[in-house]
């Protein structure tokens, strides 16, 4: 399958609308847990077992971004869209099948393994498009697409909530939610089928550059770099840094001002973990453009030292301060999501246009280890000061400053960031006819 | 006749735009209407 061309006059603000269609739609995975309530009184399921679909999702995105990039690049992001529509959708189909029947091993392999292949591919199939229409500003092109992934599950949360309270929350109004989610997702997701389109030229804004300027590393090269792993320990790290606060929100605030005069309701620490979402959203886009202007390894800079400031400062003073300790945590979760929103242009800086789709999907994997990092340092500690006769903000210390721990080890791998050494490069198309033609000069 | 002339003019894209824009503009702005009443809970709740 060729990549769809743009027309001439095609306006490449078409393509940001047709990557959020996809992203906005994918980032329903994190509103599952609004399912896990009635799927284990219907089915009589553990908290455990209901979350399985989600965690097969995010194994499957992770290893269909890994191992899927290169066929995206090859076959564009048409077919990558089309890929994830089919999958994402009818992950749903079969999970609402499975509801309907009451077999809950269809409902974790319908919307885990074959809706989690649509996630990973989904994931990747508009950046390297993004970046190629936008070469002047790529951290803001793909900065959109990414902040999509958060918006999906502000979308999903309340829509299926609202649908599970009107169609009911048996096994029958499972499976209607379920069937209704995957039609329309796919309509909704089809926008980006159709709009999508590759630049006819290597320049698609006149006065910017092209997308060919600079270093091109293929995939299999990327991964051989210094650079590659660098950027892998950069984005585990600051993901497992923001997951540390993410993870724990809601208990975190309420037992930090527990003795305080002033606790806070479950009400309201349903409130901050709202605030947070927010805040991981405009840190998407935000930072992702701001990186455009001052650079991607000093925007990652700002991201881990003042991302490892922060913590420290909620660490000494948090529990003094109520709005200390809120503006700090949404400053650390803006820069989780500007964190996951940069990489992309980092690799387009690195590594160039020629595979970066594919070279994101590898180190996605950083992500899945994350997913793993973040949470259990978080959870095991606290459990471990519990056990210790600890309470309020002490059952946090330790995990801050182990997450201040990790964002320096992520601030020394930015600076261990340097070009990419020449031998990795892919020949320009006119070096490479120079050594063909020297090669057929040369005497045998 | 210059040769520009004699290229026909791409069609409009304004009204594409403008749609495709509403279509993900739309469910964000209900997914964002949502998020700022469930965020304010901190203040008032």
């Amino acid at each position: 399958m060729s990549p769809p061309v743009a027309p001439p006059g095609w306006s490449r603000w078409l393509v940001p609308p047709a990557a959020l269609s996809v992203h906005l739609s994918i980032g329903q995975a994190y509103a599952w847990s609004v399912f896990k309530p009635p799927l284990e009184s219907a089915l009589g399921l553990s908290g455990t077992q209901s979350a399985l679909p989600f965690q097969l999702g995010i194994v499957m995105l992770g290893l269909s971004a890994a191992f899927g990039g290169t066929l995206v690049e090859r076959n564009g992001p048409r077919w990558a869209m089309t890929v994830a529509l089919i999958c994402f959708s009818s992950g749903f189909l079969l999970a609402s099948l499975g509801a309907a029947t009451e077999q809950y091993w269809l409902i974790v392999f319908g919307y885990g393994f074959v809706g989690g292949i649509g996630l990973g591919i989904g994931y990747i199939s508009p950046v390297s498009t993004l970046i190629k229409w936008f070469p002047d500003r790529p951290g803001m092109a793909t900065g959109i697409a990414i902040m999509g992934f958060g918006g999906g599950a502000l979308i999903a949360s309340p829509w299926s909530a609202q649908m599970l309270e009107s169609f009911g929350s048996d096994s029958s109004g499972i499976a209607l939610a379920f069937l209704v989610h995957g039609l329309s997702y796919a309509v909704f997701m089809l926008l980006g089928v159709l709009l999508v389109r590759v630049p006819r030229s290597e320049k698609p804004v006149e006065s910017g550059p092209s997308v060919l300027e600079g270093p091109q590393v293929s995939a299999r090269n990327a991964i051989r770099t210094p650079q590659f792993w660098c950027l892998w320990v950069i984005l585990c790290m600051n993901v497992s840094a923001g997951i540390g606060i993410l993870e724990k929100a809601a208990p975190m605030i309420t037992d930090f001002f527990a003795n305080s005069s002033t606790p806070v309701t479950v009400t309201a620490a349903a409130g901050f973990v709202a605030l947070l979402s927010a805040a991981n959203m405009a840190g998407r886009i935000i930072w992702s453009s701001t990186s455009d202007l001052i650079g991607r390894k000093n925007i990652y800079r700002v991201y881990l030292g003042v991302g490892a400031l922060m913590y420290l400062m909620i660490a000494q003073f948090g529990d003094s301060s109520k709005p200390l300790f809120i503006v700090c945590a949404l400053v650390i979760l803006s820069f989780y999501g500007g964190g996951f929103a940069t990489i992309p242009a980092y690799l387009k800086d690195l590594f160039g246009t020629y595979q970066v789709g594919a070279i994101h999907g590898r180190l996605l994997t950083a992500w899945s280890t994350a997913g793993v990092l973040g949470p259990l340092i978080v959870n095991w500690i606290a459990d471990r000061q519990e056990e210790a006769g600890k309470d309020g903000a002490d059952l946090y210390g330790m995990s801050f400053f182990i997450m201040i721990g990790l964002l320096v080890v992520g601030f020394v791998a930015n600076e261990l960031v340097r070009p990419v050494n020449p031998r990795f490069h892919i020949p320009a198309p006119k070096e490479a006819a120079d050594v063909v033609q020297r090669q057929h000069s040369e005497p045998a | 006749m210059s040769s520009s002339d004699s290229t026909p003019n791409p069609p409009d894209r304004r009204p594409l735009i403008v749609f495709a824009w509403l279509w993900v503009g739309v469910p964000l702005g209900y997914g964002l209407y949502e998020l700022v009443r469930k965020a304010t809970q901190l203040f008032t709740g």
